[in-house]
């Protein structure tokens, strides 16, 4: 409170009754039907509420001073981490839950929320959203600040960009625990909770354009295209997969507008450039801002950042159909799908080489400072997984991996070894900076982070390959009169080792994630390490390495 | 090119701008056509509409994240043919908003399960997946046959989807509440029922108690109703054999 404006102080305050009136509304509302509705009014409240409780005694406080614009605000960012590594532990812990219930199914409660069904969507969103949108977010403002020699253009929405983004991640997970879904995968929240998300996002882009508006760099650096491109896609994406017609304004749910064939390629659209978006462009802004600022050399090739920035923009949009291969989807569809992801893989690995050859001259970093290391192997698994990706798209070895967990290794071989790997490598590099201290409080444990990490993905990835082409074999086997082999349960009762197995790499991640935690709190706490906290970071007269 | 974007890079509207054109192009291309061409969806003037117990057990499908572990899309592939039956159409999913194809297989495909088990075999199957297949990973939901299904908005449902392109008429959202008992209660009066969706709707107590309707009785009757909307599938084509499920 104290860095905000008497004027922010009070539209901060009303934004926040304006969200208790809306929660009281929303839970009055579903009374009225007995709806689900009305738990999630209750929330809405009781989030601004606490916040309110929270951010009152600070409208007293001092006043910024008037020089305030000749630094960054950085508050923002700092709670933005934290958040970021308790959603981490929370959704990773919920995943490696479910992870054991497919080794165990009987290990659970006899209670509707504790299903795998509906913990499922509670991991995925968890890391996906809550992990990686609040480091995107977090960095994001670091980012712009830094590379645009600027401050945040005022202290307000910053906040309530943070603050309102993670409201939406509670609205999504409290409400699949209550069987609220609208059952599209990663596009799960229903309907108000969307359009809360949409309010949220523009505030977002609109302060992302007024920051790089007030630059005092005439170029705007390659990590803010990515960022930029990161809000303005995922915005267009969320909207347009998310229409759908609400059964009452008083209840949770709603239906898609679309159905059928068409529902199917919308929804892949998205999810395919949700991963494209949120989960590639958004990190690739931070990996290039984090990775030449930590090895203190410059990016290798300004064209290569050109040609892969532009490649993935456009590649990335016709890839979603290869999701639907052999399906009602028609043919000439599935075609453009596979030939633009097998293109996808020039821009990727030129971004993934333009990371690893920044590193020449640093080499001997990357063996020292596990942080950095965190970023290089990030960066090798990002070349590796878009690499299976494209093979993956492929129509005839999709007919493999299909409805496999091939898919779920896929997948965590990118989410893992490069979203989570990445970010960690900058959370490291972070937090060390915004909180003014020296380095990490031990480099020790962020080694052993580091292992535990790469040590879980590569369990992950190869029990899941294993799992994932014997099943796909197993389903297509014939014997000899010409009649299917395996009856399915044989073929699943085939996969436990494996469940087992990745389960145990998912616990080596966890217990990375746990590590890195306490390293963090450590580092932070008040008492540790000396030199103060309150003053910001001056602008610097001359641009960074990275900047 | 470079010099271009040397220029372009310096302002952040252009390029802005810039990202959203480069970006939609995909998009467009493959999806507009798709509510244009026809023959993107085949024609079956026999497909039927949900009832509303089918619909509400669709919900209930929904809401327990099934699609999560069951597909519901038969790929053009021989061995899933032989395993599951023809291959999946279109226009069978043509009034699923939203589409339930899936994209994981920890249990089987579930497009042409209607028919394939008895309703007592479901309803033991949900309760307790280990009492039916031991080796089953699936969870139980034995609180489906406790839990009254919520019949009374269910017209709001129909009226919503009718909204976004699903033929009910005014007579089948007026009666969605009294349908949706009534296909779960053999004894009551069906005849307005089978007028609206037809002769061969499935009308018998789905749970084996005939007093009340269960979220179990609208569950199994979606279940029972799977792959079963429409005969196109099966038209023209060869009997398949039914091989290992």
């Amino acid at each position: 409170m104290s860095g905000l404006t008497l004027n922010e102080r009070q539209t901060g305050i009303a934004i926040l009754i304006a969200v208790i009136a809306t929660g009281i509304v929303m839970a009055a509302a579903g009374a009225s039907r007995a709806d689900v509705l009305e738990v999630h009014g209750y929330i809405v409240a009781l989030v601004g509420l606490a916040l309110l409780w929270l951010v009152l005694p600070g409208y007293f406080a001092p006043l910024p001073k008037n020089d305030r614009t000749a630094s960054y605000y950085d508050d923002p960012t700092r709670a933005g981490v934290i958040l970021a590594m308790i959603w981490a532990v929370l959704a990773m812990m919920v995943g490696d839950w479910v992870a054991w219930l497919l080794a165990y199914p009987q290990m659970t409660f006899d209670f509707a929320w504790a299903s795998f069904g509906r913990l499922r969507p509670v991991h995925t969103t968890g890391v996906i959203f809550g992990f990686g949108g609040n480091a995107l977010i977090a960095t994001s403002f670091h980012v712009m600040q830094r590379t645009s020699r600027a401050r945040l253009p005022d202290q307000l929405s910053p906040w309530f960009v943070l603050l309102g983004y993670n409201l939406f991640c509670v609205l999504a997970i409290s409400g699949y625990l209550m069987g609220i879904t609208q059952s599209k995968e990663y596009a799960e929240p229903e309907w108000y909770a969307d359009i809360w998300l949409v309010i949220v996002w523009v505030t977002y882009l609109v302060l992302y354009l007024r920051t790089l508006m007030r630059r005092k760099e005439p170029h705007i650096y390659v990590a803010n295209w990515y960022y930029m491109a990161f809000i303005l896609v995922v915005a267009m994406l969320h909207i347009v997969n998310n229409l759908a017609v609400p059964v009452s304004l008083a209840g949770a749910k709603s239906y898609s507008l679309f159905s059928g064939v068409q529902d199917a390629m919308v929804q892949w659209w998205y999810g395919h450039n949700a991963v494209a978006f949120f989960l590639t462009a958004g990190f690739l802004g931070m990996m290039y801002y984090f990775l030449p600022k930590r090895a203190e050399r410059p990016i290798f090739s300004y064209r290569m950042s050109i040609i892969g920035f532009w490649g993935i923009t456009f590649f990335y949009m016709w890839a979603g159909s290869h999701h639907l291969h052999y399906t009602a989807l028609p043919q000439w569809v599935q075609t453009l799908g596979m030939t633009f992801s097998v293109m996808l893989l020039v821009p990727s690995w030129i971004a993934a080489a333009n990371a690893l050859l920044t590193l020449n001259g640093a080499w001997d970093r990357v063996r020292d400072d596990a942080t950095l290391r965190f970023m290089m192997m990030a960066a090798v698994f990002y070349g590796l997984s878009t690499f299976e990706g494209s093979f993956m798209a492929i129509r005839a070895v999709n007919s493999l991996s299909h409805y496999t967990d091939w898919t779920i290794g896929h997948v965590h071989a990118g989410a893992m070894g490069w979203v989570a790997l990445i970010t960690f490598g900058s959370i490291y590099a972070l937090v060390p900076w915004l909180w003014k201290r020296e380095r990490m409080y031990s480099p020790a444990l962020v080694e052993a982070h580091f292992w535990l990490a790469l040590a879980g993905t590569l369990i992950y990835v190869f029990a899941m390959w294993n799992s994932g082409i014997l099943q796909g074999l197993m389903w297509r086997t014939y014997n000899d009169s010409g009649m299917l082999t395996y009856s399915f349960i044989e073929t699943m009762e085939a996969m436990h080792p494996y469940y087992v197995a990745r389960a145990i790499g998912g616990l080596c991640f966890l217990t990375g994630a746990v590590i890195g935690c306490y390293n963090i709190w450590m580092t932070i706490k008040p008492s540790s390490l000396a030199s103060s906290t309150g003053d910001e970071a001056p602008l610097p007269s001359q641009l960074q390495p990275a900047e | 090119m470079f010099g271009t974007h040397y220029r372009i890079e310096r302002k952040s509207i252009a390029l802005a701008l810039a990202i959203i054109l480069v970006a939609s192009i995909g998009g467009l291309i493959e999806i507009a056509p798709l509510f244009t061409i026809d023959e993107t969806v085949e024609s079956d003037p026999g497909m039927r509409v949900y009832t509303p117990l089918e619909l509400a057990g669709r919900n209930i499908y929904i809401r327990e994240g099934c699609y999560a572990c069951h597909s519901q899309m038969i790929r053009t592939l021989q061995d899933e043919v032989d395993r599951y039956g023809p291959y999946s159409l279109a226009v069978e999913s043509q009034y699923d908003h939203p589409m339930l194809w899936g994209s994981k297989r920890t249990g089987p495909d579930l497009a042409r399960v209607g028919g394939k088990y008895s309703d007592r075999w479901h309803t033991m199957h949900l309760n307790d997946p280990r009492k039916v297949v031991p080796q089953s990973i699936m969870p139980a939901y034995p609180w489906l046959d406790d839990t009254e299904l919520r019949t009374r908005y269910l017209g709001d449902d129909l009226r919503a989807l009718r909204l976004a392109g699903v033929p009910y008429t005014d007579e089948m959202i007026a009666n969605a509440p009294a349908d949706a008992v009534a296909q779960a209660r053999p004894d009551d009066d069906v005849t307005g029922l089978l007028d609206r969706y037809g002769q061969k709707t499935n009308i018998r107590s789905f749970d084996g108690d005939s007093r009340t309707v269960s979220e179990m009785d609208a569950l199994v009757a979606y279940l029972q109703i799977l792959g079963k909307l429409s005969d196109a599938a099966h038209a023209g084509k060869p009997a398949n054999k039914a091989a290992g499920s």
